[in-house]
């Protein structure tokens, strides 16, 4: 089966190859689509304070000039046939250093478009949100610099059409990210939030620097269309070796199991970057990567059980921790973990999961996103207060967030038509399929999953919207202006439709196609579908009644009770920051702290005392030059006799 | 070819800077920086015209030669030349000598001789650097090598701080023990070559059939002055003392330049003279250079003095630059050139930026900062710029370098690359830790009102940031200069690429 399975993607992608055609019209402007954001920032950053007053405006229009640009590319692919959609742009000889030789160029294809599209319009949303949401930080001319930057780079990364160029996106979408969670660094948790989140990654850049490594030394480049080409011919330990490190950066940037940590504290960052940066974008970038490497992934059957093994483990991993938090952001974060975790999932079962991958991808940038603006509009409307127990009943005060926010949470928990019921449906459907063991240990725990997420997004949409009141005595919840609101409206209105246009058509398999390759029926679940779509919204109906029960009808304390055991252990990441201290940061003080002792008393003490050597020998020399003639002349005789019997000795 | 004798010409304008500065009369002492940076200038401007004559096809090993009998009894000759790495050097250190002397305007603030001294000391090292990289007769660089160490000698020892004599002798006595043992190979080396009138030119020495133990032997005795000077662990102890009592100046022309005559000897000299000690010495170096860059790293992470830290980076990084030299393999060694031009421009920055900080602080140590991003956000910005430039960002300069050298080594050696991949973690982590203890953090009450970066500080850090774009978007320009010199020391040494296993059948496609 592997056999099979391994041709029919090696023929795609030499199909792949082959179709891709020069840009033209359109989309050889499609570097524009990098350049306006980048423009940007550059203006709001060297310009300085004489760009305060029109900074963040310019900042938006620019944001939104790209996803015009973006939409008008889309619109030119779409009237070229399948075969013909995808297009290279070539923009410089990049890299040219013997062997090694790297063109920046860019690939147009259905895949990118969709991200294009995703990033430019959640993106330029969430711009127009934060003209709102950071009206009077004084830093504001920064906070939207900073976000241009991310759009940029995010834009650079999904267009990329080399490994090597991806990485540059990649790395500026963890910088943006980096400055915009250290925003408000002058806290030291945030700095150092920012700082975890940056050394999580690297160390997901390893993972991507060592599979660069490895193509180059297998297949001679790092271009996407040169390694699809040549995949065919090499051996599987290459392929999996690459295929692991690959989702080493995946799992870095997705805060997919081991480097979640730094997710969850990135939450500190102003709620803006949480909804764009640490939700609907950057964090999926570790699923486009594996979709994008599809054709590496699907030769190598250990790679891709990895994919799955680290996605059903994120998803129950962030779905039991998601119940435990009282802080909204820390909730939604534990949340966006997991529902990444549904997406990797599917990316690691082939060609069947692609799609629904990347459209539940789509799906939650929306939806997220919207939660997380709603939950900005929530802390702007109760004084930036987080504890969900301090919430409750806000559904009057605040209805606009109410509603949008509802829409948002009926999408996630799959509720049918809302957009998380086609995707979410579609990726437990797939998780069925299979032979042996994998369907059933994959298949239930995106099941169980399912319950959980009901379950913890209703206790959150319970705690903060119905219920007793529980705020602070000087709370006066209020709706948020216009400039925020829209924003969520047409985001929940997203979340309400996208589903149901691009799922029953099959609108989003067919457009995606040209790229991850023919999704061929055939197999079925080894349970029946109608039961499992029934199960599945059985067991969300069962989480759902679960925290009605206990977060709307009953009292909520508002000091958090101290709970079972594995309550405490969700509240703190199961112990993630205690196994990360204990096996890394500890041994790594104590290895550079003896180091650095070492080093002064060690190396330098041996080349030290080697000079002191030297020196001692020196002041031995010293005393005899005493300055008496008659030892001078002793010795003079001394070497005279020396060198008179070595003159008779060589004769 | 032009008969014009461009390399003497841009080593003679500093120098008759130097001695313009040193014995300017007392009526015009108050001009004497505006002077020595004027000549600074001139000397940049003659680079950058004698590299834009630069010819990237050109079948001669070296451009604009010239070649002058100096002392022929002993085969002794005047002759320089460049080639693509050489050049680029040439350019990045003439870049560099103006951005420093405008750095230190404001170290020696009394007019008087003590100012004129300094920064004639400045003007007569960039001379000796510029020789020192355009000399193709191994005599000749013996004597700009050993020349360097007169002037930095003083620079650290008169100008530096307060344990300035220690660090100024420990330098010098770690140098010249490197240079006595070179001493030795370079007159064995001339004994086993063809001797003559111009017996010491690289040309003659190149492809001699040495015996295996000589040439072994003279390798080491070169290496081991290179590895000093690079530093490479386990001598690299000199460096954090020399720069962290050097002025930031100083320890920029120190670490950023003069440094790079170990690597940049180890490509021409090691490599070019004795490939077959080359090749042979190659495991034993690779696990060196993987040492310095982890070790560097780790250092790095546990300094409290900020200059200390920098220099430690810079261990890590010449670590790096050594590894792709003896990968041997066009991308690597390439990288490794590209990484000594890139690291010249980092490390100064970081110095540089370091120093104002200090300058205003008035101390070394990182404990005593915290919050300045909010007092002072422009120099924050720039200091963060050139530290994200130290862990090699992709976008920007050291990025690409940095890259070309790990992949150039997994080629041959894969475990090695790997665990110098692992640098790159550590990297993240003695910039950024750094980044949080010196600027996040609540706004220190103390520090109220320090000024942010002047306009003589701007235009300091201007040309550097610059730098960093350009080189980590555009290297194309660089990388086809050193490409050539590159592929002719991997001839000279005769080695060739290893090949992909499984290459992309139609690598048309790929363009």
């Amino acid at each position: 089966m592997h056999l099979v399975q391994l041709s029919a993607g090696h023929l795609g992608a030499l199909a792949n190859a082959d179709v891709i055609q020069p840009a033209s019209g359109m989309t050889s402007l499609a570097w524009l689509l990098v350049a306006l954001p980048l423009l940007g920032a550059a203006i709001l950053l060297f310009g300085g304070w004489r760009t305060n007053a029109f900074g963040p405006a310019l900042a938006t229009g620019l944001s939104w000039a790209s996803f015009g640009l973006g939409a008008l590319i889309f619109f030119a692919m779409l009237g070229r046939s399948d075969a013909e959609r995808a297009q290279s742009l070539h923009l410089f000889s990049w890299v040219p250093a013997g062997s090694f030789q790297v063109e920046a160029g860019m690939l147009v294809d259905p895949l990118s478009m969709a991200f294009v599209l995703l990033v430019t319009f959640v993106g330029s949303l969430i711009l127009v949100y934060s003209l709102g949401y950071m009206a009077h930080d004084p830093e504001k001319r920064r906070f939207f610099a900073f976000l241009n930057l991310f759009v940029a780079a995010m834009l650079l990364l999904v267009l990329a059409d080399s490994y090597l160029l991806l990485y540059v996106g990649w790395e500026g979408v963890g910088l943006a990210s980096y400055l915009l969670i250290g925003f408000w660094n002058h806290n030291p948790t945030f700095a150092t939030a920012a700082n975890k989140a940056f050394i999580a990654n690297r160390v997901g850049d390893f993972g991507l620097t060592v599979a660069m490594m490895l193509m180059f030394a297998t297949f001679g480049t790092v271009s996407f269309s040169g390694v699809n080409a040549a995949v065919g011919g090499a051996n599987a330990a290459s392929l999996t070796a690459i295929g692991l490190m690959l989702l080493l950066a995946a799992c870095g940037k997705s805060a997919q199991f081991p480097l979640q940590s730094w997710l969850g504290d990135a939450m500190a960052g102003p709620t803006p970057v949480s909804a764009l940066i640490h939700a609907a974008t950057m964090v999926t970038a570790g699923v486009y990567l594996v979709v994008r490497s599809h054709v590496i992934f699907e030769a190598s059957p250990t790679a891709q059980t990895f994919v799955v093994i680290v996605g059903a483990i994120t998803l129950l991993f962030g779905a039991i921790v998601g119940c435990a938090k009282d802080d909204i952001k820390k909730a939604l974060a534990a949340s966006t973990m997991s529902q990444i975790g549904y997406m990797m999932l599917a990316a690691g079962l082939g060609p069947v999961g692609y799609a629904f991958a990347i459209f539940h991808l789509l799906n939650h940038g929306f939806f997220k996103a919207g939660m997380f603006l709603g939950a900005g509009s929530v802390m702007h409307g109760m004084d930036d207060q987080v504890d969900m127990r301090r919430f409750g009943n806000l559904s009057g005060a605040m209805k606009v967030t109410w509603v949008t926010f509802g829409l948002g949470w009926l999408a996630i928990l799959g509720v049918p038509p809302f957009s998380g019921f086609w995707s979410k449906d579609k990726i437990i459907e797939a998780a069925f399929i299979g032979e042996g063991w994998r369907p059933w240990i994959f298949g239930f725990a995106a099941l169980i999953g399912a319950g959980v997420t009901a379950f913890y997004m209703s206790r959150l949409f319970f705690m903060t919207f119905h219920g007793k009141k529980r705020w602070p005595k000087d709370a006066h919840p209020h709706e948020s202006p216009r400039s925020m609101t829209i924003p969520m409206v047409v985001l929940a209105a997203g979340s309400a439709f996208m589903g149901l246009i691009l799922g029953p058509t099959g609108a989003i398999q067919s457009w995606l196609e040209p790229v991850v390759g023919v999704h061929v029926e055939g197999e079925s679940p080894v349970i029946a579908v109608p039961v499992l779509t029934t199960l599945t919204l059985l067991v969300v109906a069962a989480g759902l009644g679960l925290a009605w029960m206990r977060y709307w009808r009953e009292e909520v304390p508002v000091v958090a009770p101290v709970g079972s055991l594995p309550t405490r252990a969700a509240r703190q990441d199961l112990f993630q920051d205690a196994v990360n201290e204990a096996v890394l940061m500890r041994p790594g003080l104590h290895l550079t702290r003896s180091l650095v002792f070492f080093d002064n008393k060690g190396v330098d003490g041996a080349v030290g005392s080697v000079a002191a050597l030297i020196g001692g020998s020196s002041s031995r020399l010293r005393r005899v030059q005493n300055g008496f003639v008659r030892s001078y002349a002793l010795t003079m005789l001394f070497g005279v006799v020396v060198i008179l019997g070595a003159v008779w000795v060589v004769q | 070819m032009s008969s014009f004798p461009w390399l003497t010409t841009i080593g003679l304008i500093p120098l008759v800077g130097a001695l313009v500065v040193a014995f300017l009369p007392a009526s015009l002492a108050d001009r004497a920086k505006q002077i020595a940076l004027g000549f600074s200038v001139v000397a940049l401007l003659f680079t950058v015209a004698a590299a834009l004559q630069f010819k990237v096809g050109s079948n001669l090993q070296f451009q604009f030669q010239e070649q002058h009998s100096w002392i022929g009894q002993f085969g002794v000759s005047y002759a320089v030349g460049v080639d693509g790495i050489a050049l680029v050097l040439i350019v990045m250190a003439a870049i560099l000598v103006p951005v420093c002397v405008l750095a230190a305007w404001n170290d020696v603030p009394e007019i008087g001789r003590r100012q004129q001294t300094y920064f004639a000391l400045m003007l007569v090292l960039e001379t000796f650097m510029i020789g020192v990289f355009s000399a193709t007769d191994v005599f000749l660089f013996y004597v700009f090598f050993e020349a360097m160490l007169i002037p930095v000698y003083f620079l650290i020892g008169s100008f530096g701080g307060s344990r300035r004599q220690y660090a100024a002798v420990k330098f010098l006595l770690f140098s010249l023990l490197g240079g006595l043992v070179m001493l030795v190979a370079v007159i064995a080396l001339y004994h086993y070559g063809p001797g003559g009138t111009d017996g010491f030119l690289v040309q003659k020495l190149t492809g001699l059939k040495l015996d295996q133990t000589p040439g072994r032997l003279m390798f080491l005795g070169f290496f081991f002055a290179f590895a000093i000077k690079a530093p490479m662990w386990p001598v690299h102890t000199w460096l954090p003392d020399a720069a962290t009592e050097a002025r930031p100046a100083t320890a920029v022309l120190l670490v950023g330049v003069l440094d790079k005559v170990g690597t940049y000897g180890m490509i021409r000299f090691c490599l070019q003279l004795f490939p077959e000690a080359s090749k042979w010495a190659t495991p034993a170096i690779i696990v060196l250079a993987v040492i310095s860059v982890i070790y560097g790293a780790l250092l790095a992470i546990g300094q409290t003095d900020i200059m200390r830290l920098i220099a430690y980076t810079s261990v890590s990084h010449f670590g790096f630059i050594v590894l792709g030299i003896f990968a041997m393999t066009s991308a690597g060694t390439a990288g490794s050139a590209l990484y000594m031009v890139n690291h010249g421009f980092t490390t100064a920055a970081l110095f540089l930026v370091a120093g104002m900080l200090i300058h205003r602080r008035g101390s070394k140590r990182i404990p005593d900062y915290g919050g300045w991003q909010r007092v002072t956000p422009v120099l924050a910005g720039v200091f963060l710029i050139s530290g994200l430039s130290g862990l090699a960002l992709p976008g920007l300069n050291s990025f690409i370098s940095e890259f070309l050298v790990l992949l150039g080594t997994f080629q041959r050696y894969r475990v090695a690359a790997v665990i110098a991949t692992l640098g790159i973690i550590l990297a993240s982590l003695y910039i950024l830790l750094m980044y949080q203890r010196m600027m996040t953090g609540p706004k220190p009450d103390a520090a109220a009102g320090t000024p942010d970066l002047s306009h003589r500080e701007k235009w300091v850090v201007a040309p550097l940031i610059a730098a960093f774009i350009v080189l980590g978007f555009y290297p194309k320009p660089a990388l086809d200069v050193i490409n050539p010199a590159v592929a002719r020391t991997l001839q000279y040494v005769g080695v060739t690429d290893p090949v992909a296993t499984h290459p992309a059948a139609a690598e048309g496609a790929v363009k």
